[in-house]
């Protein structure tokens, strides 16, 4: 079981907004100090490392950015949303960053919530008002890469790419 | 049960006789395009063994010519990978720069049938052609080339039959606009186009629709294949193809039927793609700063020819800025030969080499604070093309030339009055 405590995002965050144009060149650690700078710029000052990110409709919509390594990097330990955006679910697997979909997610939670999250009965629950709702279930094989540091390592080992 | 066209692909490329939605499908990439942002050194990493150099492919287009030391080093990258494993197609600063998806399109890379990813998000731009193409991220990319596969989640299939003719003065982004509002986000579903009605939109507009289905959310976006299509490819590309069409019995998640005859020119509003759209009577008057016409989804010929013929004769207004962007330099020098540029220069426009430039914001017409944009482009988020107190509108190349004569949003109607449908 994973616990964190949960910030709110509403439909269609952006992965502009994760991760803005002009810090596309920058390192990933700088990248990771942006994230939702032109939304919630005060955010990034209080999200801890284990913090749960709820989001509604279409989290992560718009380009390849890696915008979730900087949610990675920047504290996030997973992330439930109505609806992953697909290209961004892509980079959460790839990147590392722990995301699920799980409808009624950003009704079940108050921003400051605590979100219990447990990928062996695939549900969430929220103590405080001790409501348990199912999530969706990763695929095997997409999952083992999600937990385990996301693709690099698995080219890695095979020898296809160099090791960081 | 029969399957869709992005079913059908995915199965074939697969070697399975079925995909479904819900399945993980593991495929072969027929073609793997990287871009500048995939040699970016926080994602790249050296590669070891490419699968097979013939199926990779390289294009510089999202800060190209390189407006810094940093974008400069990454293409020398790029550059060094290519060199190093023999890849042929590499889509330099030069005669054949330009936008990967408009390069796509110019030399029919995109094979009907076929599978193809690419580092940018606006990938399901080869849709158009009939190509499963899915924007991916960059370690998508690195598996591709090293391994030659892609990995995706099978979704469910929203097919739209066109009927009818656009009217004049209404373009395939209007289409789009009318999409998005109206049904709003697509995420994981694919999109199918087709009706009797596809085939009267240019391959340019149907290019247009394809590439604006990353702002849909959607997974893949697939047209039927048709003859001008089919023509097109063979002409630029000599490799065996199958064009696929749907199975009569295919499962749709719903079928939506679009009478073209009845689109409107639209207008996005600022910081939403989906569920933003007005008519432009709602948002007519209103002051801008910039008016952009470039980027994947409109920097075709279509779009430049129909800017050219909205300022034939006519000067931009005075303190706004008019930039316009062809998708790749092939698109420029034709538009060059047809006059279209000659036009736009005399009118004040400013046309820069192809890049993905203002619409990514990152050169070549980046906006200020509190400024106000219509752009013919992908996106109009918070941010997007500079500062995020911009106000950034989106609508169609007509639109555009319009509003950039006026110094205010305005409808282009005018400009087509008297055109036979």
């Amino acid at each position: 079981m994973r616990a964190g405590k949960v910030w709110k995002f509403g439909d269609n965050i952006n992965t502009d907004l994760m991760l803005p144009g002009p810090y596309l060149y920058r390192s990933a650690e700088e990248q990771a100090t942006a994230v939702f700078q032109a939304n919630r710029p005060e955010w990034i000052k209080q999200v801890q490392q284990g913090d749960a990110i709820v989001g509604g409709f279409n989290f992560g919509m718009g380009s390849s950015r890696p915008a979730a390594r900087s949610l990675r990097m920047c504290g996030v330990g997973f992330l439930l949303a109505e609806a992953i955006n697909g290209l961004f679910f892509r980079n959460a697997v790839n990147y590392g960053l722990l995301a699920c979909e799980c409808p009624g997610v950003s009704t079940a939670f108050e921003e400051g919530d605590t979100a219990e999250l447990s990928l062996e009965a695939w549900s969430v629950c929220n103590p405080r008002t001790a409501q348990t709702l199912p999530v969706q279930v990763v695929p095997a094989q997409l999952l083992e890469m999600m937990l385990q540091g996301g693709i690099y390592p698995l080219l890695a080992a095979q020898g296809l790419i160099a090791s960081a | 049960m029969g399957m869709t066209i992005t079913e059908k692909i995915l199965a074939r490329a697969g070697g399975t006789a079925k995909v479904s939605p819900g399945d993980v499908a593991v495929v072969d990439v027929e073609t793997a395009c990287l871009i500048d942002l995939s040699f970016l050194p926080e994602g790249w990493r050296e590669v070891l063994k490419v699968a097979d150099p013939s199926k990779v492919m390289i294009v510089f287009d999202h800060l190209a010519p390189a407006p810094t030391v940093a974008a400069a080093e990454i293409m020398q990258t790029g550059r060094e990978f290519a060199k190093r494993f023999g890849i042929e197609r590499v889509h330099d600063i030069g005669r054949d720069q330009g936008i990967s998806h408009a390069i796509i399109a110019d030399n029919a890379y995109a094979l009907p049938g076929t599978v193809l990813v690419n580092a940018d998000s606006h990938t399901c731009a080869a849709g158009a052609f009939n190509c499963a193409a899915r924007g991916v991220g960059g370690p998508d990319m690195l598996y591709a080339v090293t391994t030659g596969k892609a990995w995706f989640r099978v979704g469910e299939t929203i097919r739209y039959d066109f009927t009818g003719k656009l009217r004049p003065g209404v373009s395939a982004k209007d289409i789009f606009l009318h999409i998005a509002g109206k049904w709003g986000a697509h995420v994981n579903q694919n999109i199918e186009y087709g009706g009797p009605g596809m085939s009267s939109l240019s391959l340019n507009g149907r290019r247009t629709l394809a590439t604006m289905g990353t702002e849909l959310s959607a997974e893949f976006v697939i047209f039927e294949p048709d003859d001008a299509l089919i023509d097109y490819v063979r002409e630029r590309n000599p490799k065996p193809f199958t064009p696929t069409i749907a199975d009569p019995d295919a499962v749709y998640k719903e079928r939506r039927t679009l009478d073209l005859d009845t689109i409107e020119p639209l207008v996005a509003l600022p910081d939403a793609v989906v569920n933003n759209s007005m008519r432009i009577s709602q948002v007519a008057g209103q002051h801008i700063d910039q008016a952009f016409i470039g980027s994947c989804a409109n920097g075709t010929l279509d779009d430049l020819a129909v800017a050219a013929r909205v300022v034939q004769g006519r000067k931009v207004a005075k303190g706004t800025r008019f930039i316009v962007t062809p998708g790749t330099q092939a698109i420029f020098r034709a538009a060059l030969k047809a006059g279209h540029i000659e036009t736009l220069l005399d009118a004040g426009a400013v046309v820069t080499p192809a890049t993905c430039g203002a619409c990514v914001g990152g050169h070549m017409g980046v906006l200020g604070p509190n400024e106000v944009c219509i752009t013919a482009s992908t996106r109009n988020f918070k941010g997007r093309m500079g500062d995020p107190s911009a106000r950034i509108f989106m609508a169609s190349p007509a639109t555009v030339a319009a509003s950039a004569l006026a110094g205010a949003i305005t409808s282009a109607a005018e400009f087509f009055q008297g055109d036979v449908g």
